[in-house]
């Protein structure tokens, strides 16, 4: 194989840096969660709804449960953050936006090589994505 | 250990997740809760939930699907959570996945991001519209959820019992629109040492069907590995390879959009989705080392069959025969 044929085989730089930033993120979060989760459950830190009320309450409709247990919904969690329960949004929430983050870079070497088609396709994802995570979609955000 | 006695061990595995579903104190247990609220320690079903989910992991990986797509069917039948909640972590739980198995796949150069941004633009604002819509039906009738996600999961079911995956796809002649983007790349395949070229076709129809595969991700809360592999590699002429892999970084973009609406509208609840997540993670680490011992085909049939059952449970729990418990 010649030196061009060996460069097809390999990944372009933002394509290692994307999976750099993936894999760090993924574990963070994951670690965060598994953290947040055993301070919630431990009782260390009190929840701001009691978990018999939620495991009492978790077979009824999204709605209804909201209501009943007088949960927030969109952005609000972020009020309740020194709750036990609230606080395990911070891994949730961690894996979630990642995507969002790495696209960043992409946006940033397709714009470097003037790659239009792929700029534009990276740049309308993180569009899609920031308003699927703001809330505004009918989901109440706060 | 011998493969024998592993494979034995693994099939052992997947037959006691079936009895465990089946047996009627698991269904009583969640139709006490569903009738008459909590009957047990809160602490009861997260804990059943994470190691259900542990062995979840390994059969997932052992039978070559994601999580979420047993996920939602087995724990919206046999537990005794509403399906809004079911959906929301089933997502988290399919994004999770994504995004541990993403990074090893992007740096191997399997998950072309040439074939995967376009797909994942469609994917991911069609799951946003399915997210959506499906809790809009579940407002007005969750049972129509139900049935809907019971049909789909029969025939999911029936695709995996079907469908022939080509290894090497042939692509004479490359489309106008895959050309245009560049959906082509080349990777070494480990197994042969050999350089594998690959090109796409039929790319216009190929991106149609992300349109329907991400309303149905978002809808039911499923991870769609089952759907995009065949679209990659019987529609697009990706190399199986290619389509696994960028399926499965492409699950990590789709369930992204439709996670923030669950999440955004309440259908995360951390005491079930944490445990959730993280049994199936070290389910899925305890799958991939069993993997290279074990002859998944068998347990791969015991999963067809476990969807085949959740599926129609799943229709007799929406359509309230009761036939199936």
């Amino acid at each position: 194989m010649n030196e061009q044929q060996n460069q097809d085989l390999k990944p372009m730089p933002e394509q290692i840096r994307y999976a750099n930033i993936l894999f760090a993120g993924a574990w963070l979060g994951i670690l965060v969660m598994m953290i947040t989760y055993l301070m919630y459950v431990s009782g260390l830190i009190s929840a701001h709804v009691d978990m018999t009320l939620v495991t009492q309450n978790w077979n009824k409709g999204v709605d209804e449960y909201l209501k009943i247990t007088n949960s927030p919904h969109g952005w609000a969690w972020l009020s309740l953050i020194s709750k036990g329960d609230y606080l395990n949004f911070i891994g949730l929430v961690l894996i979630a936006v990642l995507t969002i983050f790495c696209y960043l870079f992409l946006i940033a070497g397709y714009g470097k090589r003037k790659d239009w088609a792929f700029l534009v396709i990276t740049i309308s994802e993180v569009v899609v994505l920031s308003v699927a995570a703001s809330g505004i979609l009918g989901t109440g955000g706060h | 250990m011998s493969t024998k006695t592993i494979t034995k061990w693994s099939c052992f595995v997947s037959l006691m997740l079936v009895v465990t579903l089946i047996h009627p104190l698991t269904a009583s247990a969640a139709q006490e809760v569903g009738a008459e609220g909590a009957a047990d320690p809160w602490w009861f079903w997260p804990l059943i939930l994470f190691f259900f989910c542990f062995i979840l992991g390994i059969i997932a990986v052992l039978a070559g699907v994601g999580g979420g797509v047993l996920y939602v069917p087995l724990v919206g039948g046999f537990f005794p959570f509403h399906i809004d909640f079911v959906r929301g972590a089933g997502l988290m739980v399919a994004l999770a996945g994504a995004l541990a198995a993403g990074p090893g796949l992007l740096r191997r150069n399997l998950a072309s991001l040439r074939l995967a941004l376009p797909v994942a633009l469609i994917a991911s604002s069609c799951a946003i519209v399915g997210a959506m819509l499906g809790l809009y039906l579940s407002k007005i009738d969750p049972n129509i959820v139900q049935v809907c996600l019971g049909a789909t999961i029969v025939g999911i079911a029936i695709l995996l019992l079907l469908s022939k995956n080509t290894e090497k796809p042939v692509v004479k002649t490359q489309d106008a629109i895959g050309l245009a983007l560049g959906m082509h790349g080349a990777f070494l395949d480990q197994s042969t040492k050999e350089r594998v070229d690959w090109k796409t076709h039929r790319t216009l129809p190929g991106l149609v069907l992300f349109i329907f595969i991400g309303v149905l991700a978002g809808m039911f809360g499923l991870g769609a590995g089952w759907a995009n592999v065949p679209v990659l590699n019987l529609v697009m002429g990706a190399p199986l390879k290619i389509s696994v892999a960028t399926s499965k970084f492409l699950l990590s973009i789709t369930d992204t959009s439709a996670a923030w609406i669950y999440m955004n509208k309440g259908c995360v609840i951390p005491l079930m989705a944490v445990p959730s997540i993280i049994g199936l993670m070290f389910g899925s680490f305890i799958g991939v080392k069993l993997l290279s011992m074990v002859k998944p085909k068998i347990i791969r049939y015991i999963v067809i069959s476990v969807l085949l059952f959740a599926g129609l449970k799943a229709m007799d729990k929406g359509l309230g025969i009761g036939l199936l418990g």
